[in-house]
């Protein structure tokens, strides 16, 4: 009887996944919206487009702020820069997570123990500090500068996690087998390790991605964010300078704030969907 | 008869279907007796030995009906054998003494146990300290975490703790594989004393390596592809086996004393069937020396001398 | 062939690698071409870090092994690999030993990915063919599948056929059947004592004393790391010396006959600290003549009690010599 593709298997249990159904299908919408929105308004974020303060009507989807700029424009763009953010910054945490988790949980010994010693270190340097001095040498900041700022700070978590798994990869038999055929330790990690490892390492970048897009709305809304552009998290932080809350305009602040929850909400259901589908003990029958 | 098992049927619901992993087993089990479960890998005998006591998903109840001193267990119902779980009917699982909680004393994992139960530990802590010198532990271990003690020592605690209300029937899964040849003696043979000393009434001893079944086992049921295959006294089975899947399996054995350049043992060519989609009739057929066109047809377990089953229509004919 | 001097494994634990635990104790054996040794231990002895020393999967903490005379430790780069080409191992767990991501034969892919770059295809897939046979696999059930679509027995011979697209002279077989099936486990046996009457030497790692007896002509009894007793099988098995080896042979469970009444016990004790022990004999504390012999508080040394046959016991010696 011919057995079923792992593929298709595994397509299976995706597609009956609630979580991952519901995580996928949330994000979906905000990919689109980011994607298209922009396509959709013919103001840029900065316009002066009415005069006053007005709240969701047909011409202007979700009000304006104070200084009459189109919320839903601003809206639109700034998901497309958290979106960049969550990709570059995650992106990086992820790479260099890689990089080291790979190298200290292959090679252990001496070389474990120092990687290991490196990665506390930058796990106790309190990042805001780093960010508070940097930003007051810097004038401009743009929105590359935060991202790998990001980057350089989250890949502690993923090199742990990655090493971990590493490290129990490595003394399963058929690494033994690997080097017992002459293959150099780099060729072990990438052919052997690495190919093993790929589920896993899909769940570290989203966790890596939510936990960017989250540190980048909190770093925007005490703002140390980019200084020339428009993000939901410096969306918040204008509506509370600018008292949105106490005036009542609740189409400034609600919109980007639930979003970000959304999103990053989104993201970790399906890290925990992802889970179930790759981990058949998670499953339930 | 102590243990009476009529027709019963487990399957495992996978995602292609039901595997047929445990088909019309019908057997019984006397007071006192200790039966060794034998067979390979897939055959059904952990399946058997976990459905009379803990039948939960993805294991299904298909039909039969088990019983225990003329009482019926509803096997199919996990909040009712509650009611039969640990004082009635015990075991001991695979890994069990891997499975105690690394971060709890011995005698708190032990008393909140009995409290589960709904059995006061102080009463029975004078019990409990006795068994413990049977086997040769000392109360000390009470008050020590597991990673203190070695497997043996871990081994016979969970012994111990299994059998601690005299159950009628004890199970126990594969309790020497993972140990050392000292260690295995002592807790095989603890085994048959705990039996002796009417501690447990009747055992099933689930393992693959039968020389260990020789040694505690009064009788013998081997077991392949989910059906029983030959039910008989360890002295039958050992040496005069009468099922073809038996013999082979004997002989393939090698014991201390067999030289490879003396005798060469042969095993048996071919691989057991997948239990998906089993074929019709007897499931040994495809690898049986002897098969032939009834095998065709699914052999019943059949006593064919007193307290001797067997499943095989040539040894149906050699006795008819 | 392959020779053993000295050899010490040392492994440091505890916090900043305080603690020391010696795994392998100055052990000293020699493999002959075309030989089967047992290895025979229980869990703990050391017999698997010997057999990982020896395909130099771990490090040597002293001592000398030696392939036909070469300093094994010294090899680097691809003098190390030309050692690989001699010799090859086989592990327990079937399923564990491939990657269950890609396809069984991967492993062949590797070897001539590895080994031989400048075969062409017809070669190459001639000589599958026919280590695959003599393994007595047939190609055409095995190649193209996953490691879940094949039987444990099938896996490990296909590791086998493996290692003979080298020319492995030595192959270190650790436990490789004790997680296969009654059946197919004498096939795989029968396969190896195959081979070795082709000249292949084999170090047979196990723990079960019946296999090594059925397939080798001499064993190494190993226990905490230290050699106890050493020779040709029925020697050892039939006129056993040292104490542990007596108590082995008497509490292995046979298919002939009951375990004995009169036996060893074996009092319950803690885990004593390996440390402890470090400076006598390491069967100290579970050998029933505890403090009988008189030198038992020293390191026994391996002596030759018969020809061919060694035993590292003070007490036995004692009591023979009188005798």
């Amino acid at each position: 009887m011919p057995q079923p593709k792992k593929k298709n298997e595994m397509l299976y249990f995706m597609l009956r996944n609630a979580k991952l159904r519901i995580g996928v299908a949330v994000l979906l919408i905000f990919v689109v919206l980011a994607l298209v929105g922009p396509l959709l308004t013919k103001y840029q974020p900065r316009d002066y487009v009415a005069p006053g303060v007005e709240p969701p009507s047909s011409e202007f989807w979700f009000g304006t702020t104070s200084f009459g700029e189109d919320v839903f424009t601003q809206f639109v763009y700034g998901l497309r820069a958290t979106f960049i953010v969550g990709l570059i910054g995650g992106g990086l945490g992820t790479l260099i997570g890689i990089l080291i988790g790979f190298i200290a949980g292959y090679r252990g010994g001496i070389v474990d123990e120092i990687l290991n010693m490196f990665t506390n270190i930058v796990l106790v340097i309190p990042s805001l500090v780093v960010l508070l001095i940097i930003a007051a040498y810097l004038e401009v900041r743009g929105f590359l500068f935060e991202s790998i700022f990001i980057g350089f700070f989250a890949w502690p978590w993923a090199a742990r996690a990655i090493r971990a798994q590493t490290f129990s990869l490595r003394s399963r038999e058929f690494v033994d087998l690997a080097r017992l055929s002459g293959m150099k330790p780099l060729k072990i990690i990438i052919k052997e390790i690495a190919p093993n490892m790929m589920s896993y390492l899909l769940l570290v970048y989203i966790l890596q991605f939510g936990g960017a897009i989250l540190t980048a709305a909190t770093l925007d809304f005490i703002g140390l964010g980019p200084t020339n552009s428009v993000s939901l998290g410096l969306m918040m932080n204008n509506a509370v300078i600018y008292s949105a809350l106490f005036l009542g305009m609740w189409w400034w602040f609600i919109p980007p704030g639930l979003a970000i929850t959304a999103i990053v909400g989104a993201l970790y259901v399906t890290n925990v969907g992802l889970d179930e589908v790759f981990n058949p003990k998670l499953r339930e029958m | 008869m102590s243990l009476q098992v009529e027709n019963l049927t487990v399957y495992y619901q996978t995602l292609r279907g039901d595997v047929h992993a445990l088909e019309s087993t019908t057997f019984g089990i006397a007071d006192g007796e200790i039966m060794g479960l034998a067979g390979e890998s897939g055959c059904g005998k952990s399946t058997l030995g976990n459905s009379l006591i803990l039948l939960k998903p993805p294991m299904r109840f298909v039909g039969g009906r088990a019983e225990l001193d003329n009482e019926e267990l509803p096997i199919w119902d996990m909040e009712k054998m509650n009611n039969f779980r640990f004082k009635k009917i015990s075991t001991i699982p695979q890994y069990a003494m891997n499975a105690m909680n690394p971060i709890r004393k011995i005698g708190k994992m032990v008393s909140e146990l009995l409290k589960s139960r709904k059995v006061d530990f102080k009463s029975t802590l004078p019990e409990l300290k006795r068994r413990l010198d049977l086997v040769e532990l000392s109360h000390d271990v009470l008050n020590m975490y597991p990673i203190e003690l070695s497997g043996g020592m871990k081994q016979r605690m969970v012994m111990v703790l299994s059998t601690l209300m005299n159950p009628s029937l004890l199970i126990a899964d594969e309790i020497t594989s993972a140990l050392d040849v000292s260690t295995q003696k002592a807790v095989a043979e603890m085994l048959v004393e705990f039996r002796d000393r009417e501690f447990v009434k009747s055992m099933i001893v689930i393992t693959h390596d039968i020389s260990i079944l020789y040694q505690i086992a009064d009788s013998i049921m081997i077991m392949y592809a989910g059906k029983l295959a030959e039910k008989a006294s360890t002295e039958v089975i050992i040496n005069s086996p009468r099922h073809p899947y038996t013999k082979l399996l004997i002989s393939s054995l090698p014991d201390i004393g067999v030289k490879y350049s003396q005798k060469k043992l042969t095993g048996i060519p071919g691989k057991p069937p997948l239990l998906l989609d089993p074929p019709t009739g007897c499931r040994f057929r495809e690898r049986c020396p002897v098969a032939f066109e009834k095998c065709l047809n699914e052999p019943s377990f059949i006593e064919i001398e007193k307290d001797h089953f067997v499943a095989c229509w040539k040894e149906f004919e050699k006795n008819a | 062939m392959l020779e053993l001097e000295k050899i010490s494994k040392i492994y440091k634990t505890g916090t900043f690698g305080g603690k020391e635990l010696q795994a392998v104790n100055n052990v000293n054996f020699d493999v002959k071409d075309g030989e089967v040794i047992s290895l025979i231990g229980e869990s703990g002895s050391g017999k698997s870090t010997i057999g990982k020393m020896i395909l130099r999967l771990i490090s040597i903490s002293s001592g000398t092994i030696r392939l036909n005379g070469v300093d094994i430790a010294t090899l680097k780069g691809d003098a190390l690999k030309d050692y690989y080409r001699n010799v090859q191992g086989v592990f327990q767990d079937p399923f564990s030993s491939y990657n269950p991501i890609f396809k069984a034969d991967r492993i062949f892919r590797i070897i001539r990915e590895e080994f031989f770059p400048k075969i062409n295809n017809c070669e190459w897939d001639k000589k599958i063919d026919s280590s695959l046979r003599a393994v007595g696999l047939n190609p055409d059930e095995v190649l193209n599948k996953f490691p879940h679509q094949l039987s444990g027995g099938q896996l490990q011979r296909f590791l086998i056929a493996r290692a003979l697209l080298l020319d492995v002279q030595f192959l270190v077989a650790d436990e490789i059947i004790s997680m296969l099936d009654a059946s197919t486990r004498i096939d795989v046996l029968n396969l190896l004592a195959e081979l070795k009457s082709r000249g292949l030497s084999i170090l047979f790692i196990t723990h079960d004393l019946s296999l090594g007896y059925y397939i080798s002509e001499r064993a190494v009894i190993l226990y905490r790391g230290c050699v106890v007793e050493m020779g040709a099988t029925e020697q050892i098995y039939y006129h056993p010396m040292h104490p542990y080896t007596k108590m082995l042979m008497v509490s292995v469970p046979r298919l002939d006959r009951k375990w004995e009444e009169v036996e060893m016990k074996l009092k319950a004790k803690l885990k004593a600290k390996q440390s402890e022990l470090s400076s006598g004999c390491v069967y100290y504390e579970r050998c029933p003549f505890l403090g009988v012999g008189r030198d038992c508080h020293k390191p026994p040394t391996l002596i030759e009690a018969e020809i061919g046959h060694f035993v590292a016991c003070s007490y036995y010696m004692e009591v023979n010599e009188r005798v």
